[in-house]
């Protein structure tokens, strides 16, 4: 991995700001020849592995990052793009192959695997790919998070501005001017002294046997002429009209369909299976026992899931088949309590003496909150065609994360990992879940039996049951209060931690703090969700937060304000949200409104949910969001992801719930685990601030906040405090459940 | 065997008429912009038209589309044909994301300004609310239907006048 990583790296220049910025975009030598093949057609030429020209001075952005909805094969492409000073009409991008020279996949996985302290999130936000490149080279080198949004936002635009360079040097060869007598525009070199004028192609193949400068200089944001912009995304046109290729879409001729059904209790596994009472079935090829699950493959899909309900299959008892939802909260409980007991806590910030402080208290607040378990539940369910023919293994999905499953396909089925060959389709929600290659494994080991290619389909119910799952929490809070209704302490104990570190951190100024965890293990999987733990403390942390400013007499906004003194930047997304929302503005009765803002990675998002609760039912009617991605390279790929992750934070906050009864997930569709629908999808108005800090992600950020907006707005209409999610558990039309004790 | 008219075409399939018309769609006829999504008729991923009316594939049985009218996204419009004042909205608005539901929601979107050529918020939400979208594209679904609704007035008023 070290080996891979000198290769790999290289610093470049400053960029506006003073910001060091650190590429991965240009590797010493000339290394296009290796993927050209790949990546390059007739008439086209790589000037660099990120980019190539065609002769009709076409130019594609090869990018090396799967698209799941959240534009980033437009956004990737219009920052290459303006560094090059293309003509946007004439871009197109290309989704690199799975393939070790754009090992940003391995590099990611290699880390992935190597060590669990190093955030694992895998590539759900516009930049994901590039985050984890540089924080792996952070590990190598130096560097604190700041640099790490800005080297991965700027890596792209090396590769652009890179090509300029040799373009343009290229062109004064050609022309035997001095290359700062030129200028690149509209994917032309311009020579204003001569009045000369030729497209890029003309200079492509020289440019690219040029040696390309690993510091080129970049753009400052007043002389971007793509990026800000509100291009159209170029995935959109084949997502109309049904040619769009999903893994689910995938045609090898001469396929087969699987169903499968893994044992249902998680760690157990397959003991009998009654093959012979299908095979009078129509269409039936074979039933093929996976060891934690069964599978049947038929000429038909259907054929295939019909014989798989009917077959009876055993499974082998564990002592995790009498856990119930209900123990594992109690085991949450009691785990935490012990850890209190025994001095065990694992401390996860300490910042000034909060137990002292606490201890000498006039007025301490506390509050227990727990969310449950959450599924993806993406809209096309797990599935992955399988091939394996003349030493190779094919495989059709589509999948976060593709040298990373190769490898581990690779090893399940004893191949080299070069004899894997991933063709990653579009994803039908990713969300995390495609960054985990249960499903990919399953089909690769039905081919490996089987004489013709195998397109295995998991029902929704099998999706549902055999998830990664969000993990179940419960966190507790103490603060002390001073006179003015201030906070002097901030304590915080919960279960289970994965990552970013930061999920649990507050952005207010409270001199004492002590953040601790403890691990509490369960038998049910976990994984990596839309925004990952950012997801449940934003909850936890802005409730309580309010629940503060409840108890101190204040208004939820203003307290928080004045708690954000020393953090501007927090300070001005906070002001735009209330702002732009009317905060003072009166709403009708049995309306509420709430407020909660939250940074991860990268981007602060400040959320104002106005609320109608009506039956004992809550609905949001509308949200506002103000975000602070430092820059929005596309501010309507922004505002559609600020919309995507209200609604599915929304969805989550007020009907998620993946619950355990006899070790199994209960909840199997939709009708039992419950999605945001037309009718109750709020307005929602988005406004971005262009801060020029650091660059942020935009995938998940509008996920965290949404969920304590909501419970905020919810007290706020009601006096009904919100303390456990989901939403729908509770019944809105008791008037008040208000726990808030003070202690002293 | 049985005849189906898909997209105006005639064509036998040699199936088990208890098949959901979705499958018959994707593995026999090729057409695979009609998405699985529930199996349950939940999420509505796998709207069709049967006779210009839309039902979910997934829990129809090829037998009861015996003879009968069966239009897909792919019978709706394309580049090369025209695309359908909805789907030139979808692109306005730049609606779809994962783009996986979407072809449902055209579907759902077509057949709502077919019976209803201006549809309110809540003709909106009744016709669309079967149709789940975990990218949460809502709000611009519902702009969308109403920009394709303007366009079709228009389109109309267009053929009166002329």
């Amino acid at each position: 991995m070290g080996k891979w990583t000198r290769r790999a790296f290289i610093t470049t220049g400053v960029l506006a700001g003073g910001v060091l910025v650190i590429g991965v975009a240009i590797r010493p030598g000339n290394r296009s020849s290796r993927v050209a093949g790949l990546v390059a057609g007739e008439n086209e030429t790589l000037i660099n592995i990120w980019l190539k020209l065609g002769a009709d001075n076409r130019v594609t952005a090869i990018i090396p990052h799967a698209e799941m909805g959240q534009g980033v094969h437009t956004t990737l492409a219009m920052m290459l793009a303006d560094e090059l000073d293309a003509d946007w009409s004439q871009v197109s991008m290309l989704e690199a192959p799975a393939h070790p020279e754009y090992a940003n996949y391995a590099m990611a996985r290699a880390y992935t695997l190597g060590d669990r302290q190093f955030p694992a999130w895998l590539l759900p936000t516009v930049d994901g790919f590039f985050l984890q490149a540089t924080k792996m080279m952070s590990l190598q080198i130096t560097g604190g998070s700041t640099s790490t949004w800005t080297t991965g936002q700027h890596a792209m635009r090396i590769a652009g501005a890179a090509a300029k360079a040799v373009l343009l040097q290229a062109a004064a060869d050609s022309w035997g001017v001095a290359a700062d007598e030129l200028r690149a525009k509209d994917s032309h070199i311009h020579h204003d002294a001569s009045g000369r004028r030729a497209p890029f192609a003309e200079f492509a193949s020289h440019a690219a046997e040029l040696k390309a400068p690993v510091t080129p200089r970049l753009k400052n944001p007043d002389q971007f002429t793509i990026m800000g912009t509100d291009v159209r995304k170029f995935d959109i046109p084949a997502k109309v009209d049904g040619s769009a290729v999903f893994g689910m879409d995938a045609k090898v001729r001469g396929m087969k369909y699987a169903s499968v059904r893994a044992a249902p209790v998680f760690g157990t596994r397959v003991d009998s299976v009654d093959s012979e009472s299908i095979q009078g079935m129509p269409g039936i090829r074979k039933v093929v026992n996976l060891g934690d699950a069964v599978a049947v493959i038929a000429d038909s899909y259907w054929q295939a899931s019909r014989a798989l309900q009917q077959l009876p299959v055993q499974f082998t008892r564990s002592a995790d088949d009498n856990r119930d939802q209900a123990d594992i909260f109690r085991q949450f409980a009691s785990d935490l309590d012990a850890a209190t007991a025994n001095g065990k806590e694992q401390t996860d910030l300490r910042k000034g003496d909060a137990r002292a402080v606490l201890a000498n208290a006039g007025r301490i607040v506390d509050a227990e909150y727990r969310v449950p378990y959450l599924a993806h539940a993406t809209m096309e369910p797990m599935n992955c065609t399988a091939w394996v023919h003349d030493g190779l293994c094919e495989l059709w999905l589509g999948t976060q994360n593709p040298l990373g499953f190769a490898a581990e396909v690779a090893k399940a089925i004893d191949f080299d990992s070069d004899k894997v060959l991933v063709h990653n389709q579009y994803l039908g929600g990713g969300f995390g879940r495609r960054a985990f290659s249960d499903y990919a494994i399953q089909a690769a080991r039905l081919a490996l039996e089987s004489p013709y290619p195998v397109k295995l389909i998991w029902s929704r119910e099998e999706d549902m049951r055999h998830d990664h799952y969000r993990q179940a929490s419960i966190s507790r809070f103490r603060a002390a209060l001073d006179a003015e209704g201030k906070p002097t302490a901030w304590e915080n104990q919960f279960t289970e931690k994965h990552d970013p570190v930061e999920a649990p951190y507050i952005p207010y100024g409270i001199d004492n703090q002590y953040i601790h965890f403890t691990e509490s293990n369960t038998h049910v999987p976990w994984g990596f969700w839309r925004s990952v733990d950012h997801s449940l403390h934003a909850f936890f942390t802005e409730s309580f937060i309010d629940e503060l400013a409840v108890a101190a007499g204040k208004d939820p906004y203003l307290y928080r304000r004045d708690l954000l003194a020393e953090a501007g930047r927090f300070r001005d997304v906070l002001d735009l949200a209330a702002a732009k929302s009317d905060w003072e503005r009166p709403l009708p009765e049995n309306w509420g409104r709430g407020i909660a803002i939250h940074k991860s990675f990268g981007t602060i998002v400040a959320q104002v949910v106005e609320v109608e609760v009506l039956d004992g039912k809550a609905q949001a009617r509308r949200v506002i969001c103000a975000v602070d991605a430092g820059f929005a390279v596309h501010p309507d790929g922004i505002r559609a992801q600020m919309e995507s992750g209200i609604a599915y934070g929304l969805t989550a906050a007020l009907y998620g719930d993946i619950s355990i009864r006899q070790g199994a997930v209960v909840q199997g569709n939709f009708n039992d685990y419950q999605m945001l629908r037309m009718n109750e999808a709020p307005a929602i108005q988005t406004y971005i601030i262009n801060s020029g800090e650091s660059l942020g992600g935009a995938g998940e950020p509008g996920t965290p906040a949404i969920a304590p907006a909501l419970a905020n707005a919810i007290f706020d209409a009601t006096g009904y405090r919100i303390r456990e999610l989901p939403v729908k558990l509770h019944d809105l039309r008791s008037k008040s459940n208000l726990e808030t004790k003070d202690v002293a | 065997m049985i005849t189906l008219t898909i997209n105006g075409k005639s064509q036998e399939f040699d199936v088990d008429p208890a098949t959901p018309i979705l499958w018959v769609l994707r593995e026999q006829a090729g057409l695979t912009g009609t998405k699985y999504g529930c199996g349950i008729a939940m999420c509505g991923a796998c709207t069709v038209h049967l006779n210009g009316m839309p039902i979910r594939s997934c829990v129809t049985p090829v037998q009861a589309a015996a003879g009968q009218e069966i239009t897909t996204i792919e019978g709706i419009g394309n580049a090369a044909t025209g695309l359908h004042p909805v789907q030139q909205a979808w692109i306005a608005e730049q609606v779809p994301q994962c783009g996986y539901c979407q072809s449902g929601q055209i579907m759902a979107a077509v057949a709502l300004l077919h019976t209803n050529p201006a549809p309110t918020d809540a003709d909106i939400d009744t016709a669309m609310s079967g149709n789940i979208c975990r990218c949460g594209t809502y709000p611009r679904i519902r702009k969308g239907i109403k920009v394709a609704a303007a366009a079709m007035a228009a389109q109309r008023g267009g053929a009166n006048n002329g």
